[in-house]
């Protein structure tokens, strides 16, 4: 079926073009939208894209780095500074879908993709949107649970603060196609250690829940205390805790949260 | 609903078609431009064999909404041999029984060919890596792996 696609240069009136079409897509990199229309779905009749340069921009010189939501898995590779996204980066598909997956698309990817969505949950990122409304910046937890009425704004760019050092972030994907694949599991956690104690800790999962969440009850395992043995394992029990997964062809529920808690355990040992 | 005009290179010639809103590139090559070579898969960016090189970079031809390569250079297989000779790289996976049923080679050569442009002397680990979007169910990846680093190599066949 034909679709109407309309092209702005600048992110603004592409906003306001999703904004007042509910049958508007965004269309980024391509792997999420161009499937649907694909398949067939009837429920896409507009295709907005926007040229803005700005939706391209990658600020990775400060503390605090913005990527825009047009950025590429493979330019995120590409940047030395962004050396902590690597892992993630690098854990999505093949060389055609990072050439062609953006950020921003991947915050919109359902179970089992949206790994690096997961990554900047862990890192607590804010997603900076534009809608009907103007633009606003909205925690990437509150966006992430708020997806399903996402659909008529558009994802400006993506902020988070750098971790201080490469043991403070640590990511983990589990996929059974090797080297690539849809995910089983994803986990990644942000561990600040300040005089010996874990102070601040977030984990974040992938295919627990119907979109990525923060395994809490793990945080709270590991808050104020020192990552010894004993707390990775009081935060490995507590991993499944408030998380929801479903059977697909990749993995059972039962087998996602009876893997859970193993993968953290060797995430936070610091074991491959 | 009317077509829209697009203009790119395609195999270093330029192309003007007029395509229906929506209409991925895939489509585009095979139904409006005649080349064959770019195969339709999965539809879903899960198995590479429509893979095509834009301006360069593998992308996936499936994914690709046509209207976005306007004014762009598209590379595919068709436009890999040189007159009547084979690329090496084609030359390479005949000589190693690169290719059982073919579907998956046209994707597998021209996701060689974004490594090897960029990459002349590649490991194997870098091989595995750049063809890992790529599916092949029949000739199995090993005598794909080994095609690809013959031809960067010269190496004797396997």
């Amino acid at each position: 079926m034909a679709v109407t696609v309309k092209t702005f240069a600048s992110a603004t009136e592409a906003a306001g073009a999703l904004s007042s079409d509910r049958t508007a897509r965004y269309l980024g990199g391509g792997t999420l939208v161009m499937r649907a229309l694909n398949e067939g779905d009837v429920s896409i009749s507009t295709v907005v894209r926007a040229q803005d340069q700005a939706l391209t921009r990658i600020d990775a010189s400060g503390p605090r780095i913005t990527l825009g939501a047009g950025v590429t898995f493979a330019r995120v590779l590409a940047e030395r500074d962004l050396g902590f996204l690597h892992g993630p980066a690098r854990s999505i598909g093949g060389p055609a879908v990072r050439n062609m997956g953006t950020v921003g698309g991947n915050l919109f990817a359902p179970n089992p993709y949206g790994d690096f969505t997961v990554a900047l949950l862990a890192l607590d990122a804010t997603v900076a949107v534009a809608g009907g409304f103007g633009a606003r910046d909205i925690p990437i937890e509150a966006f992430l649970q708020a997806r399903d009425r996402q659909a008529g704004t558009l994802v400006l760019s993506v902020s988070c603060t750098r971790p201080a050092s490469t043991e403070a972030f640590r990511y983990r994907k589990i996929a059974r196609i090797k080297p690539k694949g849809g995910s089983v599991i994803t986990l990644a956690a942000y561990l600040p250690i300040s005089g010996g104690r874990i102070a601040g800790a977030r984990i974040a999962l992938g295919s627990m829940a119907p979109t990525q969440i923060r395994a809490r009850a793990a945080e709270r395992a590991l808050e104020g205390r020192s990552l010894d043995a004993a707390t990775i394992a009081a935060a490995a029990s507590a991993a499944t805790e408030g998380t929801t997964p479903s059977d697909n062809a990749l993995g059972s529920a039962w087998y996602r949260r009876e893997i859970v808690g193993v993968h953290l355990r060797r995430l936070l040992s610091g074991q491959e | 609903m009317s077509k829209i005009p697009l203009q790119f290179r395609h195999n270093g010639h330029d192309v003007a078609i007029f395509v229906d809103g929506g209409t991925n590139l895939l489509v585009a090559l095979r139904e409006l431009i005649g080349d064959m070579t770019p195969k339709f898969g999965c539809g879903q960016g899960g198995c590479g064999t429509c893979s095509v090189l834009v301006d360069g970079e593998l992308h996936l031809s499936c994914l690709t909404l046509a209207e976005t390569v306007a004014g762009r250079s598209i590379e595919t297989l068709d436009g890999m041999k040189q007159g009547p000779n084979l690329h090496p790289l084609q030359r390479a996976f005949a000589d190693n029984f690169a290719a059982q049923c073919g579907y998956c080679t046209p994707g597998m050569l021209m996701a060689a060919k974004a490594l090897l442009d960029r990459n002349p002397r590649p490991s194997r680990d870098e091989v595995i890596e750049a063809i890992s979007g790529n599916i092949c169910r029949c000739t199995g990846y090993e005598p794909i792996i080994n095609a690809i680093l013959a031809a960067a190599g010269g190496r004797a066949s396997a």
